[in-house]
């Protein structure tokens, strides 16, 4: 159980995300919004509860290790490890201009941290089960845990049926899967572009633990975290419900703003709607 | 004649030189290496007796994935073992891997910069019987492109041997392109391997032509250098194993002395080893050029023999271009 006061910090750290990402895409002046929004619970909640790592030592041997499968929700991973100490917070302002390490979609070799690059969907899940075999081979695979966060738009690729069939044969136990179940895409509604319907009974029938959860939830999402690292025959898919654009009334459940940023105007409207509700969590 | 230093067969000419097939190379060469760099780990798409990686899961079976017939997985989930330390092996045809799997191979291997070990068997037209699905021929061409990578041709089962185990140490990703069918023996145990050296296999004494072949073409080269001493024209023949990075050195070298130069490969004359050459000769040294290869069009059933007559890739066509650049 997450003590009052963890989750106290959890909604703080949350909040303090969600501002940097609208800032740093208003400066970027493009990049994406809605998944990064609706994804600061969760990313808040490993950075800053989940996570086995040292931000001072991102390429630390024993570390857990976070796989980024759409990319392109980037800017909610870059805002929560300059919160955790990856680097500084001021850095997020340079996000997706000439020579940044904070690349419009995240780039391994440039910003310590990030395990893998990532943008063309439907790749990271297959990377995460290479390391989780890596640890598989190497005795690692009790202590060392592999996650993987993807878009629910992304399953429309075949790849991850490919990773997710092996990963089922494979029973690998230490390898768990976060979807973020938002129901939109670039071109709509999940549900319009390609249906993805019982996703539940997909995984399982792969050969998943699966288990749906609010991704609003600190407390639910850490559950179903802790149950799927005790799930030892078999990988662990936690389908997060979530809202897109989740923080900014505005911005929440419109397909629109999946790929577009705010405006300098609307940031500033925005940032306020979101500092007045972290003086609200502080009062 | 011969350049001695390389130790080549010494019955590399003969009618009955002894022929085996590049993939054995491979698969003799990965078992070796295996047994003492702990870090390989092999990958297959159902097809692991055919691209001879059994012999490896045969011996490692903890070290080694059957992934069934999942080629961009196969790619990306290489790169995540390759994140923590792996050096993994993927074995598939070449048509598959790395044909189908290509942006994979891009982003998650190359973009990401880990050694991941591309193995692409029944590479060319001499898969014959199987016809054109199945025929790689562009695969040169869509790795060469791609940042980071290293690009091996080996043309002979001895030199795919000692290539598999360069790249395992190469440290950086690397395409290995091999052949189904038997392939004259043109090296031997003895015969230097290095990635990035080319190698003047053959020199007459006042080279007229110079012909960078990679691959099976290596032979016909050798071949094909005979029958134009033969005909009056002084040949040098080289093996440019390494493709990219091509050894620019060597190349530079031999095209200075010729009046002209022919790259012959098994692969569309577009973007291949030939492309690479004039790439380099244009820019450095504009050398008159043939491009002995397929051109711009797609295989089909036949035996080996039949579609390296029909396609241009005979040992008549090297002489015939040869002729042209002299006559």
């Amino acid at each position: 159980m997450l003590s009052e006061s963890e989750l106290q910090v959890l909604q703080e750290k949350a909040n303090l995300i969600r501002q940097d990402i609208i800032r740093m895409l208003a400066i970027a002046g493009s990049g994406h919004t809605a998944g990064p929004l609706g994804m600061a619970d969760i990313f808040a909640l490993l950075y800053f509860h989940t996570l086995k790592h040292n931000p001072r030592d991102p390429f630390w041997e024993g570390r857990d290790r976070l796989v980024l499968s759409n990319g392109h929700i980037c800017p909610v991973q870059y805002a929560t490890m300059a919160r955790s100490g990856y680097f500084d917070v001021a850095e997020l302002s340079t996000l997706r201009k000439f020579g940044s390490r904070l690349q419009g979609h995240p780039h391994r070799e440039f910003l310590p941290g990030i395990e893998t690059s990532s943008g063309p969907l439907g790749s990271g899940l297959s990377q995460a089960l290479g390391m989780a075999l890596s640890t598989r081979m190497d005795g690692e695979n009790t202590h060392k845990f592999i996650y993987c966060c993807m878009g629910d738009g992304e399953l429309n690729e075949g790849q991850v049926w490919e990773a997710a069939l092996c990963a089922g044969k494979e029973k690998c136990n230490n390898l768990i899967g976060i979807i973020d179940r938002n129901d939109i895409q670039i071109d709509g509604h999940t549900q319009d572009v390609m249906p993805m319907d019982s996703l539940k009974k997909k995984w399982r029938s792969f050969k998943w633990h699966v288990q749906e959860v609010d991704g609003h939830n600190f407390q639910e999402v850490d559950n179903a975290i802790e149950l799927a690292k005790s799930i030892n025959d078999k990988p662990s898919m936690i389908i997060a419900i979530t809202v897109p654009g989740k923080g900014v009334s505005e911005i929440e459940k419109d397909y629109k703003w999946h790929g577009k940023p705010p405006s300098k105007e609307e940031a500033e409207r925005f940032l306020e709607e979101l500092q007045h509700n972290f003086d609200f969590l502080k009062s | 004649m011969i350049n001695k230093n390389l130790k080549l067969n010494t019955k590399l000419f003969d009618k009955d030189v002894e022929q085996i097939a590049l993939r054995n190379g491979f698969g003799d060469g990965l078992l070796e290496v295996a047994k003492t760099n702990e870090n390989i780990v092999g990958l297959c798409a159902d097809l692991l007796e055919s691209t001879r990686m059994h012999l490896f899961a045969r011996e490692f079976p903890n070290r080694f994935i059957e992934v069934g017939i999942t080629e961009q997985h196969m790619a990306s989930c290489a790169a995540g073992l390759a994140t923590m330390g792996k050096v993994p092996f993927i074995s598939s045809y070449a048509m598959f891997n790395p044909g189908r799997n290509w942006e994979q191979i891009r982003t998650t291997v190359c973009y990401n910069n880990v050694p991941v070990k591309i193995v692409g068997s029944h590479a060319g037209i001499s898969v014959g019987p199987d016809g054109g699905t199945h025929q790689a021929i562009e695969d040169i061409a869509i790795m060469r492109v791609v940042p980071n990578i290293e690009v091996i041709v080996p043309c002979d089962a001895l030199e795919a041997h000692k290539a598999t185990i360069a790249i395992a140490e190469s440290g950086k990703p690397s395409y290995l392109r091999l052949a189904r069918e038997k392939t004259p023996i043109v090296t031997t145990k003895e015969t230097p391997f290095e990635i990035g050296k080319a190698q003047i296999l053959y020199e007459s004494n006042n080279p007229d032509v110079a012909i960078i072949a990679i691959g099976p073409m290596v032979h016909q080269a050798l071949l094909s250098a005979k029958i134009l001493e033969d005909q009056g024209v002084g040949t040098m023949v080289i093996n440019s194993a390494t493709v990219k990075p091509l050894d620019e050195e060597t190349i530079l070298k031999v095209a200075k002395r010729v009046k002209g130069v022919i790259t012959a490969e098994t692969h569309q004359v577009a973007g291949g080893l030939g492309g690479a050459v004039a790439e380099l000769l244009s820019q450095k040294l504009p050398t008159k050029m043939a491009f002995v290869g397929v051109q711009d069009k797609f295989g089909q059933s036949g035996t080996g023999a039949e579609l390296m007559k029909q396609y241009g890739l005979d040992v008549v066509d090297i002489v015939n271009s040869a002729q042209k650049i002299v006559g």
